[in-house]
């Protein structure tokens, strides 16, 4: 079983019939979505509208009520969260989801060791495997957290720690990208660091993001869906979606958010 | 350190965090100072340095991993009632029985950790406590095996290495255990610096985000907690050989809890924080019940809580707190 695809482009990660409610309450009704290879989806919506919901079933931190995922078109809805994190779907979290006691290169060397399955050995130092040190390092260093990566992650300024949060998902290798408001608390005048360095990610790597300014959606999305009530309101290309009135009237019509 | 690091590569910081500090050797060599000072203490500090290893286990999943355990002592009644039981009958070869005693031990940490590492907070709390008196229940009750709360008598260790009797002084008794203490710490000390050492780190700091890097902590909480299994019967063992009998005491809540006491006056989360409050605790208590033998646990509860308040990270945090401070000027 594979999801349908739409065009020629393989799907990196889709749904089908997703769905899923907290008691009488639905967050997801009946959600399919199709992300092809490299592409940069934005995933907008009026708050509450189920966006953090959809991502947390999409890496298993939710369980559905009903419905699909599929990754490179396997079905992966009854794996666990760090299995799918192994197949290549990572997460960015909306409020900082760090290990506030580590210096961002002991995390990121964490995560690293963990996707070569090392993080089990015991008898040998952290220090000695140059090859995940190096790795993890430059993972940092493009994100320009190099100079930043012996400071302890709590005393890190918020816009890094925000890099941060995408340095942890990047080194596990991920095919897709799941980024939940990666620039959310940071400043405006900031948070264009924070896309330039997502827009700088490799072209191979699919992209989602769920972003409330507008400016920022338009200028890196090439396609946009719409979540309103927990279910897709409409999607389409930025252009479709800034002329849709419908997409004015229920969002855009609105007050931005924070 | 932070000083020099702008200087470092990223490898060499990673490895200069798990190089010696001379205040460490100065530590080990300290520890040879009774034989010389306090030749009648020998015996209290054979307890000492068994209380010590038996903190450094519970500071690997307490410390380290954050994982709570209140029922620590069931592990360290198995490996006593083992090394003791093996020695009653018959065979008490030291070496051998802190071998058999520690992979006892381990294995039943092994079987409990798939529980263990399933829950967090405070029906862990419960699930040990629980764990801790159903062993202690089951100890008094077995009273033809244990010698219930008579204890195990009939321990006859023989000479270690064939050489060395256990004599009157706890002349070999300390330095046996101290021995042991340190092969033992040597490892706890790799396994902190390891891989796993910072997982379990990582698991301590953010359980929720361990999953999003492809993580799998149960598997990690399993390991960790059979290593501090084997580590805390290892140190019954050593109480049982070199006392030649086992207590009921060994087994009871009581040591579960005093080893939490330790852990936090000393500073959990560092390796040598179960050490540090092992000293103080175990010489406090043989200096207080001297003044006071009925109420000597009054003044434990006064240091405990005036080193809580005032130092919320055991006395080695607060050092280190202080020493940063100093070396920042």
């Amino acid at each position: 079983m594979s999801p349908p695809a739409q065009s020629n482009t393989p799907i990196a990660l889709g749904t089908r019939g997703l769905s899923k409610a907290f008691g009488s309450l639905p967050v997801a009704r009946d959600i399919a979505i199709n992300l092809p290879v490299g592409a940069r989806y934005a995933l907008i919506g009026p708050n509450g509208a189920g966006k953090t919901t959809l991502i947390n079933l999409m890496t298993g931190m939710l369980t559905p009520n009903a419905g699909q995922i599929f990754l490179a078109g396997e079905d992966i809805t009854a794996l666990g969260p760090q299995e799918r994190v192994r197949r290549g779907l990572a997460r960015t979290f909306q409020i900082n989801t760090l290990f506030a006691g580590l210096n961002a290169l002991e995390a990121v060397t964490l995560a690293v060791t963990e996707r070569r399955g090392r993080a089990g050995r015991f008898w040998r130092g952290v220090g000695s495997d140059s090859e995940t040190i190096d790795e993890a390092y430059e993972i940092l260093r493009k994100l320009k957290l190099g100079d930043s990566c012996y400071q302890i992650t709590r005393e890190l300024p918020y816009g890094r720690q925000r890099l941060l949060e995408i340095a942890l998902a990047l080194a596990t290798r991920p095919k897709v990208l799941l980024l939940d408001e990666p620039a959310a608390g940071v400043p405006p005048e900031e948070s264009g660091e924070v896309f330039e360095a997502v827009a700088g990610l490799s072209d191979d790597l699919t992209l989602l993001f769920i972003e409330h300014d507008m400016h920022v959606v338009f200028r890196f999305a090439s396609h946009i869906i719409v979540l309103v009530g927990g279910a897709i309101f409409t999607e389409g290309t930025p252009a479709e979606i800034s002329a849709d009135p419908g997409v004015r009237e229920v969002y855009l019509g609105k007050r931005k958010h924070g | 350190m932070r000083a020099s690091a702008a200087t470092m590569t990223p490898q060499g910081y990673l490895q200069a965090q798990s190089r010696w500090h001379p205040l460490e050797i100065a530590f080990w060599l300290a520890t040879l100072l009774p034989f010389v000072l306090f030749p009648d203490y020998l015996s209290l500090a054979s307890q000492i340095a068994i209380t010590a290893l038996f903190a450094l286990s519970l500071d690997i999943i307490l410390g380290y991993a954050g994982i709570v355990s209140l029922g620590h002592a069931a592990f360290f009644g198995i490996g006593a009632y083992s090394a003791g039981l093996l020695s009653k009958y018959g065979w008490g070869e030291p070496l051998t029985g802190l071998v058999v005693a520690t992979a006892i031990a381990g294995l039943v940490g092994f079987a409990v950790s798939f529980v263990i590492a399933r829950f967090r907070h405070f029906t862990l709390i419960m699930i040990t406590l629980g764990l801790g008196l159903l062993a202690f229940e089951a100890a008094n009750r077995a009273h033809w095996l244990t010698g219930g709360s008579d204890g195990l008598q009939g321990v006859s260790m023989w000479p270690v290495l064939g050489l060395f009797k256990f004599d009157l002084y706890g002349y070999t008794a300390y330095t046996y255990s101290l021995a042991v203490l340190f092969v033992v710490f040597l490892g706890a000390r790799r396994l902190i610096n390891s891989p796993l050492g910072l997982a379990l780190r990582g698991i301590r700091e953010n359980w929720v985000r361990m999953p999003a890097i492809g993580a799998d902590s149960q598997a990690h909480i399993r390991k960790a907690y059979t290593i501090a299994a084997a580590m805390a019967g290892l140190a019954g063992a050593l109480l049982a050989q070199t006392t030649e009998s086992v207590s009921l005491e060994s087994i009871s809540f009581q040591r579960s809890a005093d080893v939490l006491v330790m852990l936090v006056l000393g500073g959990a989360g560092r390796l040598y924080g179960g050490l540090i409050g092992a000293i103080i605790f175990m010489v406090a208590r043989d200096q207080f019940s001297g003044i006071a033998p009925q109420y000597w646990y009054f003044w434990i509860g006064v240091l405990l809580v005036a080193v809580v308040m005032v130092l919320p990270n055991g006395i080695l945090g607060g050092l280190s707190h202080f020493y940063a401070r100093w070396r920042g000027k």
